[in-house]
């Protein structure tokens, strides 16, 4: 991101120190990720040091600090969803995709989070792709659903050597 | 000055200061790991627990961020407080077994034992380097990172702590002793910050007194002139 | 229209809206609330779109996109006005079959309407549906009539009415006495009376105060309010307004959690809204009283819901709790008197200022006046979000109004108050629901999440789930929170994993005395409420995971085993194929040869699940 990119975004929330999470969650939206050059220059123009930026970026769970997957999978884990049995599900995208909760993989094509709640209870359980929500999802639901996101890729799954 | 009464020993406080304040200096023992007179109370360790009563009711709570106030009567060692300041030395004994002050304050308080998993830390993650590095020294090199269980005191990016001008004021605050600085040649380095600085050489004695980096930072800071730091502080004398 | 400038105005233009508006003409609307959304509610809505545009008959009738109904185990949901017939589970192409029988020919669709799960019967409008009838839905029910995009439809339903009888009619302290009068319990957990909180602020010393709509509904399960910010976001910022004028506060924010992208673009339209016709901004309705709102978004923390920690965020900081000796209404948000109240509380407030206190403590007990707002879900028919006045029973709600438990299983307990809160057990499901019944029995209220678990639910696999959420949540500072937590989870998993030991249970309660009694505020305050409550009621599920290393409830993996009955596998083979870990060994039946029945390597078994939920002989038993 460019020095005047940033600042537009600084710019928009008047400068104003107190804004630097809204500032964080509009760099967050369009970069996917918060690049460090970025957080420093953002620490230079309000004046906050750099310890105190890193120190926002890793409370909140809205940030990441390293560049996110093309397509972003959350796994709701709310009470409702893992009441009816959302612990599995992640665990059956763990085992397709080959990364755990929080991670990338390495082909920068996924990254798998989980949330503590959509607010789809209904549908529970709940799987949301690129924004675009999956309800009644089960296990065996699992690997369809990621075929409409790797359409290309063969029945080959990746598996972490047989342990959850 | 507001009066007020600690285990039944009248005493009194300045308007702001905490109870904690007025136990230590009225030589009351109250067990505490987080508070430092030269920062903000914080209240993270929560050994310094007592029982305030105030208008009828009694509540547990910091004596560090309790502010002084008329007329409460405070018991520092109710079966209570002493109860749950036991479990609390055994939770930080049982996250940083290796350190000493926590293996005798745990003795001290008669407990023997530590019936969780023995991990390996040994920050005790009271946050009195990084306060002070901001709230005394103003260099801010290092601040708490994450939440919740993976809470950590590190330099940003958790590489080198880049603003951290090595003036060891964190080596000398840390009451675990954690944070270890050398010296070798013409370097010092804060061991934990991963932060080695090359030291200013005295015109004078030859000595190596300060790290460059510290006093640019100074002279910058007081617009002094170039030479300013030239001759160290003993030669200058 | 430009700013109104009195109240007069406003009941003229409300009048004005009114008269364009022919009750009788045919109006479909469809739920957009994010549960329809889910299950396809937009395609349904642009199926609609398509059939009125394709149709000449098709002018003169409306589409309206509405907020959440509720109801959302039906959705998506249509209700096609002006007779209320409620269709559920409609599909892209139901739309035109609708248009055609229903709008035009008056005829009703039989295999949409709602059908009684035991009875059979089709029920045809909206307020005979079992699932309406016991509830009170004087906050939620106008979510059906109202497009939150559409600030006209707020008003035409009476909105912004109480808000012009405050300003024009009432002073600020008479506004706190009708809701001190109401007992206005706060909705998002602590149910702190809201006029004694007004009152307090009111009286702070300051020139300078605000009000805060906490809207950072964290607990996992609870999606109230969202629904409402979403659905009716007017009748919250009318709510704020009126607080505002009775506190003197001239600023107000509404911190919004940032996994509710929806709410926030719709309180901001409602924001914008509300600023063009005057009803915020400087002197609202010619009153010369200046109030304006701000949004602001959380950033992904529990912790946040907490105030103190909410206001550290709204300053700039992480959202690390302080001490509430003084507390926020005092110095709050830039030590400034802050008055800060739950989404579904503000949402009370025109409720009770245009219909009277008197009115308003009609409904609900001694102790709790009023409705309250649950998130209805996990183990039962009818999952959604219900109003019910306070006093209703559990039972009422689970069986009358939830339809009871899917698949015949055998209710176990509900949990409510998310993970500040506790399980209650079938042996008290006569209890009437109110704030301080619930605390009682060791739950609490919470912000209203009520998750209903059958005999297939684990109670130790629920504690453990939510200290797991906890030790994560937790800011981290105090160390009887961090660490209380961590080992609390750390026992848990122990016992669920078969290492348990009979001194478990005692460390456990030790534990989270601590972590109640030591830490700094509410998120360690109420820490051990699952764990705690769990042991009270369900102590034997404890030890049988303990002594015996087994779950009766068939959900802890490590004590499970999966076998394959032989008399009953019909050597398809799936399983094998599904088995993640080649465990499954086996003759596949074919034409020519006659296989051999498969069986699970339990070595290599590592109990996913997948052989159970792909057999479709019941070939797979669990024990």
């Amino acid at each position: 991101m460019t020095h005047s990119q940033i600042d537009a975004i600084i710019d928009r929330y008047e400068g104003k120190e107190s804004s630097i999470l809204a500032i964080l969650q509009d760099i967050q939206a369009k970069e996917k990720y918060l690049p460090k050059e970025t957080l420093e220059h953002v620490g230079e123009r309000l004046r906050i040091p750099i310890n105190k930026i890193y120190r926002i970026a890793t409370f909140y769970r809205a940030f990441s600090l390293t560049p996110r997957g093309q397509h972003e999978i959350v796994v709701c884990l709310g009470t409702a969803c893992h009441v009816r049995g959302g612990q599995r599900i992640i665990d059956q995208f763990t085992m397709e995709l080959g990364i755990r909760s929080g991670e990338t993989t390495s082909d920068r094509k996924f990254t798998l989070e989980t949330v503590n709640c959509l607010g789809v209870c209904a549908a529970g359980p709940v799987v949301a792709i690129d924004g675009q929500y999956f309800g009644k999802m089960s296990s065996i639901k699992v690997e369809d659903t990621l075929k409409k996101f790797r359409p290309d890729k063969s029945d080959k799954k990746e598996r972490l050597n047989g342990k959850d | 000055m507001i009066p007020f009464v600690i285990d039944g020993q009248s005493v009194e406080g300045k308007e702001g200061g905490s109870i904690l304040e007025v136990a230590l200096d009225a030589g009351i023992d109250i067990p505490h790991l987080c508070y430092h007179e030269s920062v903000k109370p914080y209240g993270a360790c929560r050994l310094c627990l007592v029982e305030v009563v105030r208008g009828g009711r009694s509540r547990m709570t910091t004596s560090c961020t309790y502010s002084v106030m008329e007329g409460i009567e405070v018991f520092t060692h109710t079966e209570k407080v002493l109860r749950a300041r036991r479990m609390i030395i055994e939770l930080i004994l049982a996250m940083c077994p290796g350190d000493k002050l926590i293996q005798d304050m745990a003795k001290e308080m008669g407990v023997n034992q530590v019936r969780f998993k023995q991990e390996d830390k040994d920050c005790i993650l009271c946050g009195l380097c990084g306060r002070i590095c901001e709230e005394v020294v103003g260099a801010n090199a290092i601040q708490f990172a994450f939440r919740g269980d993976r809470r950590e005191m590190i330099p940003p990016f958790q590489g080198e702590a880049m603003s951290c001008i090595a003036c060891g004021a964190c080596v000398v605050a840390c009451p675990v002793d954690v944070i270890r600085m050398k010296e070798q040649g013409d370097e010092r380095t804060i061991i934990r910050w991963k932060r080695t600085l090359k030291m200013k050489q005295c015109k004078i004695c030859g000595n190596y007194f300060a790290p460059w980096f510290q006093l640019e930072k100074f002279r910058e800071h007081a617009k002094l002139p170039k030479d300013f730091f030239d001759v160290c502080y003993t030669c200058r004398t | 229209m430009g700013k109104i400038s009195s109240p007069e105005e406003l009941e003229r233009y409300q009048n004005e809206i009114l008269s364009k508006r022919d009750p009788h003409q045919p109006c479909v609307t469809v739920c957009g609330g994010t549960g329809c959304h889910a299950s396809g509610c937009h395609q349904v809505i642009d199926a609609f779109k398509r059939v009125l545009q394709d149709q000449s008959k098709g002018n003169g009738i409306n589409i309206r996109v509405t907020g959440c109904h509720g109801f959302c185990e039906r959705g998506p949901l249509v209700v096609i006005y002006p007779q209320k017939i409620l269709y559920q589970r409609v599909k892209p192409e139901d739309a035109r079959t609708i248009f055609e029988e229903t709008i035009l020919n008056g005829k009703v669709i039989e295999s949409l309407l709602y059908d009684h799960p035991t009875t059979g019967k089709r029920i045809v409008h909206e307020e005979e549906v079992p699932f309406y009838q016991k509830q009170m839905r004087i906050i939620f029910g106008n979510n059906g009539s109202i497009d939150p995009t559409r600030i006209e439809d707020y008003l035409a339903v009476g909105g912004y009415r109480a808000l012009a009888k405050a300003l024009s009619s009432m002073h600020p302290d008479q506004i706190i006495q009708e809701v001190k009068k109401a007992n206005l319990r706060g909705r998002g957990g602590g149910g702190f009376p809201a006029g004694v909180k007004w009152e307090t602020c009111r009286n702070a010393p300051g020139d300078i105060r605000y009000v805060i709509c906490n809207a950072d509904e964290g607990d996992p399960g609870a999606y109230m309010d969202r629904s409402l910010l979403e659905g009716n976001p007017h009748s919250v910022l009318e709510g704020m307004i009126i607080g505002a004028y009775a506190i003197g506060a001239h600023e107000g924010y509404v911190y919004v959690r940032n996994e509710y992208p929806l709410a926030v673009v719709n309180i901001g339209i409602a924001i914008q809204q509300a600023r063009e016709l005057g009803l915020l901004g400087k002197n609202i309705l010619g009153s010369k009283f200046d109030f304006d709102v701000q949004i602001s978004r959380g950033g992904g923390a529990f912790v946040c819901g907490e105030s103190t920690a909410l206001m550290a965020s709204l300053e700039g900081n992480v959202g690390e709790p302080r001490a509430k000796h003084i507390h926020t209404v005092v110095s709050g948000l830039w030590d400034r008197p802050s008055n800060l109240n739950n989404v579904e509380t503000w949402a009370n407030v025109p409720v009770i200022i245009e219909r009277g206190a008197d009115w308003y403590t009609q409904i609900g007990t001694e102790g709790s006046k009023g409705t309250k707002i649950f998130s209805l879900v996990g183990k039962v028919n009818n999952t959604g979000l219900v109003e019910v006045p306070m006093g209703i029973t559990l039972r009422e709600i689970v069986y009358d109004i939830g339809g009871g438990i899917p698949g015949g299983k055998k209710f176990k307990a509900v949990q409510t108050g998310g993970p500040s809160g506790g399980c209650i057990p079938e042996s008290l499901i006569d209890l009437p629901v109110d704030f301080d019944r619930l605390t009682e029995v060791g739950s609490m209220m919470g912000s209203g999440g009520m998750i209903v678990m059958d005999e297939s639910t684990c109670m130790v696999d629920v504690a453990k789930y939510f200290t797991n959420f906890l030790k994560d949540e937790s800011c981290g500072k105090c160390t009887s929170c961090r660490e209380g937590t961590k080992r609390m989870h750390e026992i848990l998993t122990e016992i669920t994993e078969g290492r348990g030991k009979p001194e478990h249970i005692d460390l456990l309660e030790e534990l989270g005395w601590v972590t109640a009694e030591a830490s700094l505020c509410a998120l360690g305050g109420t820490a051990p409420n699952p764990v705690l409550s769990t042991i009270r009621y369900f102590r034997e599920e404890y030890q049988e995971h303990i002594i015996n290393k087994r779950c009766p409830a068939k959900v802890c993996r490590t004590l499970l085993q999966y076998r394959i009955l032989s008399d009953v596998c019909t050597m398809c083979g799936r399983c094998a194929k599904v088995c993640p870990v080649k465990a499954i060994t086996g003759k596949k039946k074919t034409k020519k040869e006659a296989g051999e029945p498969f069986q699970i390597d339990t070595e290599k078994c590592i109990k996913c699940g997948m052989c159970f939920e792909t057999c479709k002989f019941e070939a797979v038993e669990v024990h």
